[in-house]
């Protein structure tokens, strides 16, 4: 059974290259363009792992980890984040709003698929 | 591979040298210049390096040769004997008693290259790498954040991480999970030890906890540096003996011990009442304790009590040798089934009725041998006393291949005493019971040893006392069969608790055959005996309600609780079923002696008492054509 990734990010680019490294890995990816669409998909699919931007309009990755922390879904399923800030402020704030991880983009496959592996099976 | 025995020959002198080498070493720390001291201690360590590699244990033979040079620099005086190094010794000493162990304690390599990195270090020496079994594990011990689920981690899959770069085991340690009712589900209370192959490296192990890293404790140990110190884990001492180990106990004693676990499963009874009555998890959990160990401190106390029938038929054959001349018939004993056990108290109970019932069979039962040889049978006339297993009880046959009970004369012996009507003609198995009755003898003389009358009714009685029955099968020319049918144990048994009118009863568990609704059809039935269809057979079913004359009307639902004993099946008809019950059997007051519904009594866990009703009597009733209700509950 093949996991399934939901994958958030404002930038199609980064998204397209997230998404075809995961298929190729053989996970099953969804794609959102910022934190509200993540959040709808989040809450109305089934999602074993989570990979979200900081940075998107509407929603951002915070506000999306809250608030999907905050739902029934949204419990046990691992957000881990990807993004071009590395203060370690914002990380803090990552893990209070209930996500495991943090990695720093630009992201390498290989890195990339590691922590997929550890995260999620 | 070695055969058993070799093993054990090189086991006991192994034992042998390593006792020798810890007295002498022992000895060393008071004399540490003593020759002889160190010349043995040598000598020890020598022979046993040399029979370990003979015997193909060169783990041994590997792990005591530092030592054995070390020694010999004692021996040529260029090393002092100090108490570091007695110390070190000593621990080779122990870890060659775990290595000879049959199952070396886990770790045991580790705990080996320590003690030699401890001795390489005294002596100045590196430790030569061919020694060292290998070069020991990383040794980490971590917990993860107590919100890892919470935030979606995974710890199985830090765990399969540390697999992949090579950990040997990984133990959970559990100390830190707090009992149920404080138990956060999300919450990880779990630490983890673990073995890491040397190979990893420390970033290698330290990765394996990505994400893992605020909140992580983790403690990591290098290979290169085990810790000197600490004492290595000691084996199990090598067992001294292979026979199992007997003890003789007072009878009394296990007498005594059965009384006290009959007052535990009372008392556990009343504590696990009272856990249901105040609802507190921590008190419920205790109690669910105390009910595990009582329980298996019941089985425990029944096991030990248990004693093989071939306890008392030794005496039988002495009695069967001595009746032969006696009587002047050659007569043999067969026994089968002498390893089937039973209660102590059973058992010694038991010996007078067989005795008896043989003297019977060999005195009456048995034909003169003139009389067998007419009958075309052999001379020899054969006794059998058979014992086995049948559910919850045993089945102890004696049968003889005589003549068989003369029907005619214990049919005019009955009507003479009273016992039968004359113009009566009962069944087989009825009339074969009258032959316990007092005074009861249809013998035409008296002899020496039977015929009296007194005997078989004492025989009876004695199995009615340990709540078994008695069956008497005969043909005639054929020979008699007497089978006591006897339950496993008289103190504690497991019982369904069982509702008739408000009133609480026992049946013993062992009797329950299945339990079924009462249908509706029937549920107002007032005609006593009726049958009840189960899957096609018609069982005989008795309403308790009646048999007890209770007052009242039953609810709806009844069921019916249906029992077997020996052959027959028979449904009692219950209000309602309470559940199971660890049933410490009292007896009935002599004064009840004569009431057959019940065949004892126990305490419930609110201090009430219930009866416990007596199967065999339930299920004869039950088959009986007769409408017994006259009878009921005096």
């Amino acid at each position: 059974m093949s996991r399934t990734v939901l994958v958030a990010d404002d930038s199609p680019s980064v998204r397209r290259m997230i998404v075809l490294t995961l298929r190729g890995a053989g996970y099953a990816a969804i794609e959102a363009e910022n934190g509200q669409e993540a959040l709808d998909v989040a809450t109305t699919h089934s999602v074993d792992a989570v990979i979200t931007d900081q940075n998107m309009p509407r929603l951002d990755g915070l506000g999306f980890a809250r608030a999907f922390r905050a739902r029934p879904e949204g419990r046990g399923v691992p957000i881990v984040f990807l993004s071009t800030e590395s203060d370690p402020a914002l990380r803090e704030q990552a893990r209070a709003a209930g996500a495991i991880g943090w990695m720093v983009k630009p992201f390498d496959q290989a890195k990339l698929l590691d922590v997929m592996r550890r995260v999620v099976g | 591979m070695m055969d058993a025995e070799t093993l054990a020959v090189f086991r006991a002198e192994a034992e042998g040298l390593v006792e020798s080498l810890e007295s002498n070493l022992l000895a060393l720390k008071d004399a540490p210049r003593d020759r002889a001291l160190i010349d043995g201690a040598f000598r020890d360590l020598h022979t046993l390096k040399g029979t370990g590699a003979m015997f193909g244990r060169a783990d041994i033979a590997s792990f005591l040769h530092d030592f054995e040079t070390a020694f010999d620099r004692v021996r040529d005086g260029s090393v002092e004997v100090t108490p570091d190094l007695l110390s070190v010794a000593l621990a080779a000493r122990d870890h060659v008693v775990a290595l000879l162990s049959a199952e070396p304690a886990e770790g045991a390599d580790r705990a080996g290259a320590a003690i030699l990195s401890r001795l390489a270090a005294l002596m100045g020496t590196p430790a030569a790498p061919g020694a060292a079994p290998d070069a020991g594990p990383w040794h980490a011990t971590f917990r993860l954040p107590a919100d890892t689920a919470a935030l979606g981690g995974r710890p199985e899959l830090v765990l399969e991480e540390l697999r992949r770069l090579g950990a040997r085991t990984i133990r959970a340690r559990t100390g830190d999970v707090p009992p149920l009712d404080r138990l956060d589900p999300v919450c990880l209370y779990l630490g983890w030890e673990a073995e890491i192959d040397a190979t990893a490296t420390e970033d290698d192990i330290r990765g394996a906890f990505l994400f893992h890293e605020d909140g992580l404790q983790l403690s990591l140990t290098p290979p290169a540096a085990p810790d000197a110190t600490a004492p290595p884990p000691r084996g199990p001492e090598p067992p001294q003996h292979r026979a199992p180990a007997l003890m003789r106990v007072p009878a009394e004693r296990l007498d005594e011990m059965m009384d006290r676990v009959g007052e535990l499963v009372i008392a556990e009874a009343r504590l696990n009442e009272l856990a249901a009555r105040f609802g507190d998890p921590g008190l419920v959990a205790v109690a669910e304790d105390i009910q595990r160990l009582a329980t298996a401190m019941r089985d425990n106390t029944m096991s030990i009590r248990m004693t093989p029938i071939g306890a008392i038929t030794g005496r039988f054959r002495r009695l069967v040798h001595d009746l032969s001349r006696e009587l002047g018939k050659p007569l043999a004993l067969e026994v089968t089934g002498e390893e089937t056990e039973l209660d102590k108290t059973v058992i010694e109970r038991l010996a007078d009725p067989l005795m008896h019932l043989i003297r019977n069979a060999a005195d009456h039962g048995l034909e003169p041998p003139a009389a067998r040889a007419a009958a075309g049978k052999p001379e020899e006339g054969r006794i059998t006393l058979s014992a086995r297993y049948s559910g919850a009880e045993v089945l102890v046959a004696l049968s003889d291949d005589g003549g068989g009970l003369d029907r005619d004369r214990i049919r005019a012996r009955a009507v003479e005493r009273g016992l039968l009507a004359e113009d009566a003609d009962p069944p087989d198995d009825a009339l074969w019971k009258l032959i316990f009755e007092p005074g009861f003898s249809t013998a035409p003389a008296v002899t020496e040893l039977s015929g009296r009358g007194v005997g078989m009714d004492v025989v009876r009685r004695t199995i009615e006392d340990l709540r078994g029955t008695i069956d008497v099968a005969s043909a005639p020319g054929g020979g008699t069969t007497v089978t006591l049918r006897l339950p496993l144990t008289l103190a504690i048994i497991d019982g369904l608790l069982i509702d008739v009118a408000g009133e609480r009863l026992v049946i013993p568990l062992a009797a329950v055959d299945e339990i079924v609704e009462l249908p509706d059809s029937l549920a107002d039935d007032d005609s006593g005996n009726a049958f009840l269809d189960i899957r096609s057979s018609l069982v005989p079913f008795l309403r308790l309600r009646r048999l007890l004359d209770s007052e009242g009307q039953p609810g709806a639902h009844q069921k019916v609780v249906v029992v077997t004993s020996g052959e027959g099946r028979v449904g009692l008809v219950v209000d309602r079923i309470i559940g199971s019950n660890q049933t410490v059997i009292k007896q009935l007051s002599p004064l009840h002696s004569g009431i057959k519904t019940f065949s004892g009594a126990t305490i419930l866990g609110d201090g009430a008492v219930a009866l416990i009703l007596d199967v065999p009597q339930l299920v004869a009733r039950g088959r009986s054509d007769t409408d017994c209700q006259g009878e009921a509950a005096a």
